[in-house]
């Protein structure tokens, strides 16, 4: 089986420093389970992706596809139980950090990969001030004094350019405005500088002016303190702007990767494809809005073969009995396509047909 | 906050007076009266009992009663017992702090350990150790305090001789032992499920995962991040519930013969003695009123969403 890190590795990324020439982070094989009273619900099954410095990975996937899942095991911060992480590696510069201890974890958390949660107002505690909640990552991770702590919270929350800083930092989570919360859960992942950042759909739950700015915002900082991002989102319009590549997971696999804009340009999966045409254009405008038909598989009964068959229109019978390996990619002659690859027994018709 | 305390302590003052009133007249409309009830089963002549009662002030209508009464109180006067001829601000100030250490004595047993083992519980929900204490906890709630204060007794003191069934006068503070626990386990009980569910669901929230994800230790994550927030619900109970305790001590007090406010309410009443009924009631409404007063303050404290105005 050709595991894609071996192709996106050799990504050219814009930003990457070439002195750690490895990525920064490579999930190999993962596998996550959840046991619950309905069943084992394998929520991922073999996830594969990697991201280097300054490097953005979108991850794309219907609800369910085990996105979340995937980020809070490279985090750590899976309900174990029912969760379980039955086979795979996940390494961090290198090594794995399924077989570090939990002290070790516990300071890679926060200070080298940090995380953003989509729902801020639940995310940030509603008992303690905003100043508290950023200050307290200065005051654990580096020692520093309760008002030390308190000038970096107000100097991050400038860096996030939430307005009057100096007279907010004592606020409460919820006196501010949704994207003004999403600004601090922001500084609050960057505080430390880290080298990577998860953002799980930072954006979902804001309207569409302040989601713009918000990520607008994300990648510049990225940008800036040339980082690492996995950004975790639904949205294929958001993607465009700001990835460098694209994993679109389907029942907690990867079944496409691509440099972003050549996933848009000409889909190698069945289900990337399906994805992109339901995103509204401007052109088809009255027109009928497609959907893939069907509903994503429950995971405790995921399809024999590919999982995607009983959706697919390009299904055959080897779909439903052999499970497609994510293969590389290539030309109608031959010619590598670096860092793509898909999991379906008919790539070659559906990216050349 | 400086115009709500107002506010609260304003509203006090009705409820101050529909209290003593409603205490006043309960005694009023109880058959038998204090002259009476001195001379016991004597026939005593009905002139002289007459003039006694004139003397007293007993012979005017209700409404002039409780206005004197009222008026001797604004000067610091809680009146005189008939029988023993006592100031009832004597008796009040010898049995008030025998119940106030009880009551605090329960109160810190109920706070310490009812919060310890719905902590003990809560973190591992739906397991064998958090099933086992809430069945301990319902067992607590259905037996009635007085048969637990029996069995303590039976048991303590006169099976094993650890304690005195009886409480000496001193009311010393391993005397008060056993009446704390027996006052206090009701309370316990609900202290415990309350926090045992409230860290339970706390611990799922959003905002605990997001303290593991910023790589807090572990103790913060428990001690500042959880503890702050299950705490609320708990603080609210612990506020009403202290005024609950200060009545189950009258009870308690029965049980072992402890010489506090139960002790001389229970005796007042079989002498038809007003003034002490009133005295000692009013002062627990008062302290009833004062401490849930502070538990709002202490509430919006803990929980920064909460705003008076
Ligand atoms: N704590 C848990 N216990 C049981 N099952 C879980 C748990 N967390 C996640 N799952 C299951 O794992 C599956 C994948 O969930 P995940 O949150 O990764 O989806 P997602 O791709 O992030 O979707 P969305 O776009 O809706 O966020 C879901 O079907 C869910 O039922
Ligand atoms: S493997 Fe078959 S079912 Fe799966 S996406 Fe490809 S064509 Fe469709
Ligand atoms: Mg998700």
């Amino acid at each position: 089986m050709t595991i894609i890190d071996h192709t996106t590795a050799d990504v050219p990324s814009p930003h990457g420093s070439p002195e750690d020439s490895g990525p920064l982070l490579e999930v190999r094989d993962l596998h996550v389970e959840f046991h619950t009273r309905d069943g084992v619900a394998r929520a991922v099954n073999g996830v594969n992706y990697s991201v280097s410095s300054g490097e953005t990975l979108a991850v794309l996937g219907e609800s369910g596809s085990g996105k979340s899942v995937t980020a809070q095991a490279i985090m750590g911060i899976l309900d174990m139980p029912p969760g379980r992480i039955p086979q795979g590696e996940i390494l961090y510069r290198g090594r794995d950090m399924l077989t570090m201890s939990n002290e070790e974890r516990r300071l890679i958390r926060g200070q080298k990969i940090a995380m953003i949660f989509q729902d801020a107002l639940s995310s940030l505690n509603p008992v303690l001030s905003v100043g508290y909640q950023l200050g307290e990552m200065f005051r654990v991770h580096q020692g520093l004094s309760k008002k030390e702590a308190k000038a970096k919270a107000i100097e991050l929350m400038d860096r996030v350019r939430i307005p009057a800083a100096k007279d907010r930092v004592n606020d409460y989570p919820h006196q501010f405005s949704g994207g003004m919360r999403q600004r601090i859960m922001i500084a609050m992942a960057l505080a430390l500088e880290p080298d990577l950042i998860i953002a799980d759909e930072p954006t979902t739950a804001l309207d569409v002016t302040v989601q713009a700015q918000v990520m607008d915002l994300l990648a510049e900082l990225q940008r800036e303190y040339n980082m690492g991002l996995i950004l975790i989102t639904h949205d294929l319009g958001v993607v465009a702007d700001v990835a460098d590549k694209i994993a679109v997971m389907y029942a907690g696999r990867i079944v496409e990767t691509a440099p972003v804009h050549e996933l848009y340009k000409r889909p190698a999966h069945p289900y990337t494809r399906g994805l992109l045409d339901s995103i509204p254009r401007l052109d088809q405008k009255g027109q009928e809005l497609y959907a893939i038909k069907g509903l994503p598989p429950n995971l405790t009964r995921i399809p024999a073969g590919c999982a995607f068959n009983p959706r697919c229109p390009s299904a055959q019978d080897i779909c439903r009995t052999d499970i497609p390996a994510l293969l590389s990619v290539t030309e109608r002659d031959g010619t590598e396509l670096p860092g793509r690859g898909s999991a379906c027994h008919f790539w070659k018709e559906t990216i050349h047909g | 906050m400086g115009r709500y305390v107002a506010r609260r302590l304003l509203q006090m003052i009705p409820v101050f007076i529909g209290s003593t009133l409603l205490v006043f007249s309960m005694m009023y409309a109880l058959p038998g009266d204090p002259v009476r009830a001195l001379a016991g089963e004597q026939t005593v002549d009905p002139a002289q009992i007459a003039a006694m009662k004139k003397d007293l002030g007993l012979d005017l209508p209700l409404w002039h009663q409780y206005w004197n009464y009222m008026v001797g109180l604004f000067q610091g006067d809680f009146g005189t017992q008939i029988a023993s001829g006592r100031p009832v601000a004597d008796i009040i100030s010898e049995a008030f702090p025998i119940t106030v250490r009880l009551t605090l004595f329960a109160f810190t047993f109920t706070v310490l350990v009812g919060i310890s083992i719905g902590v003990f519980a809560g973190m591992k929900a739906d397991t064998l150790r958090d099933r086992g204490l809430l069945i301990l906890t319902l067992l607590l709630i259905s037996v009635p305090s007085f048969v637990l204060g029996f069995l303590g007794q039976y048991f303590f003191a006169f099976q094993l001789g650890w304690v005195n069934p009886n409480v000496s006068g001193e009311a010393n503070w391993n005397e008060l032992f056993l009446p704390a626990v027996v006052l206090g386990s009701l309370s316990l009980a609900y202290v415990a499920r309350l926090t045992r569910t409230s860290i339970a669901e706390n611990l799922r929230s959003d905002y605990m995962r997001t303290a593991v994800a910023k790589g807090l230790p572990r103790r913060r994550i428990i001690g500042v991040h959880l503890m702050r927030n299950s705490m609320i619900p708990v603080v609210t109970f612990l506020g009403t519930d202290l005024g609950a305790l200060m009545g189950g001590a009258v009870v308690t007090e029965g049980i072992f013969n402890v010489k506090g406010v139960g002790y001389n309410i229970f005796d007042a009443l079989r002498h038809r003695e007003g003034a002490t009924v009133v005295g000692i009631v009013t002062l627990i409404v008062v302290v009833y009123l004062v401490s849930s007063l502070l538990v709002d303050l202490l509430y919006a404290v803990l929980d920064p969403r909460i705003r008076y105005a």
